[in-house]
């Protein structure tokens, strides 16, 4: 396919030893009509210094309420091959596992209705074909849900829940992520398919503390691997890891958020009781320490993007849950969580913005937990805890 | 009650909101399961029926919310 439009704006960002966007849509638009003019449309966003993009509306897939993100242009005569150019999230497999024959198939169906550009993968997780047709879009989803893909989560809902890559390749792995993630996923297909939710609710497992996906920041519920017990030591371990030129007390020791770790030279010992298991220690003397045996998960609440309000990071609310199949306290937790939202959530709330509208207290309340020291986001601040009338008869 | 019932007073509230106010899920399942003295489980069925039949539609302005599509 001939080159449509000149590009020296966008030519700028192929510079420079990053991989860029440009160059790839440049190879799309080699054979796809509708990638040579989002060249062109670009451009002239760039040029204009505004954005030509219109998003929402009423496009989607039948009996779908989500998956599909309606794009258009605000200049569809000059760039006919961009008038729409709907986003269609697919729901990804569980810590982004993938075979060859499966991807092919994907972007051969892409090729036929789409742009053939992808984002491999968005923010929340999910598999993203970037531009199509409104006319492209029932068949495309039949094509692809045919094979055994689904859409993902869009506008108020459940959004598609994704994970780390947990037992799948990673040893601390202290729950199995890919389980919980799929299970979630089939738990609560009309939540995620059919919006009723003040605004979204993003679910991010990790398998541990250092959270590689950071839920932390970016769930609404962010489900945490984590265990009971003391820290497993090796200390014929410690010993390899100090011959071979570890400083264990600069590394480990004085590292410690808690403080709770000593080394005498010979043996690393632990103060348990005082662990908050961050995970720094096991993952810098992976041979000589191991989590306790009884494995569980943190759950928190609340953490979201700057948008409406600025950004914040979950909040513990359940310290240690067992994650068994088929995962039913948390499946019980998180449905009063979303009748609690449900009734006071306002329009565009995320439920971190209402807890910290309404109280941790009273949300506490509603769900059925009870305050605990692990809920204390800051030291020497206790802002939910106070007496009931009655308490003080 | 019959479901065929409750599409009908569902579809009602969504027309008459047009043009007035965009409604969400969850106004619909709140306001029918209030007037017809149901669950909004029953509702939600209802409203399941009528969207994937095509007689309702989800959009999106900046919110999901639930309208009659264009003609």
């Amino acid at each position: 396919m001939p080159k449509k439009y000149d590009t020296p704006l966008l030519d700028q960002l192929e510079k420079g030893s990053y991989p860029s966007f440009v160059t790839e849509i440049k190879k799309a638009a080699a054979k796809n009509e509708q990638a040579n003019d989002l060249l062109g449309a670009l451009e002239q966003c760039y040029k204009d210094k505004k954005t030509h993009w219109k998003h929402g509306g009423i496009v989607g897939v039948r009996g779908y309420g989500g998956g599909v993100i309606g794009r258009y242009s605000d200049i569809p005569d000059q760039f006919p091959g961009v008038a729409h150019f709907h986003t269609v999230r697919i729901n990804q497999p569980s810590g982004f596992f993938y075979n060859s024959k499966a991807l092919r198939e994907l972007m051969g169906l892409w090729d036929q209705y789409g742009s053939g550009l992808t984002n491999f993968h968005g923010s929340t997780g999910d598999l993203v074909l970037l531009g199509t047709k409104t006319e492209h879009l029932e068949p495309l989803f039949a094509e692809v849900s045919s094979r055994g893909w689904d859409l993902g989560g869009s506008g108020s809902a459940m959004r598609t829940p994704s994970c780390c890559v947990g037992p799948g390749r990673c040893e601390w792995s202290n729950i199995d992520t890919l389980d919980i993630t799929y299970n979630i996923t089939q738990e609560f297909q009309d939540e995620m398919h059919r919006p009723a939710f003040p605004y979204k609710f993003k679910f991010k497992t990790s398998g541990c503390a250092v959270d590689c996906i950071a839920s932390i920041a970016r769930a609404d519920c962010s489900i945490i691997g984590t265990w009971k017990g003391d820290i497993r030591i090796d200390q014929d371990a410690v010993k390899w890891y100090a011959k071979n030129g570890m400083d264990i007390n600069a590394e480990i020791i004085n590292r410690c958020p808690t403080r709770c770790m000593s080394y005498d030279g010979k043996e690393i010992k632990i103060a348990n009781e005082d662990c908050s298991r961050c995970m720094h220690c096991i993952a810098k003397m992976t041979k000589a320490l191991r989590p306790g045996k009884e494995k569980g998960a943190t759950i928190l609440i609340g953490s979201k993007a700057p948008f409406v309000v600025g950004a914040l990071l979950s909040w513990v609310i359940v310290p240690f849950m067992k994650m068994e199949p088929p995962y039913t306290e948390l499946k019980e937790l998180t449905r009063k969580i979303w009748e609690w939202w449900d009734e006071h959530g306002k329009n565009r709330e995320r439920t971190g913005e209402l807890i910290e509208r309404k109280g941790m207290r009273n949300f506490l309340e509603f769900i059925g937990v009870n305050p605990q020291p692990a809920m204390i986001k800051e030291p020497r601040r206790d802002p939910f805890y106070f007496w009931q009338p009655d308490e003080l008869k | 009650m019959d479901k065929e019932e409750v599409k009908k007073k569902i579809y009602a509230l969504v027309e008459k909101s047009v043009g007035k106010k965009k409604l969400k899920s969850s106004d619909i399942q709140k306001t029918i399961s209030a007037e017809l003295g149901i669950s909004r489980d029953e509702v939600k069925e209802a409203l399941k029926d009528l969207v994937d039949s095509g007689t309702l539609i989800y959009t999106y302005f900046g919110g999901s919310f639930v309208e009659i599509p264009p003609k």
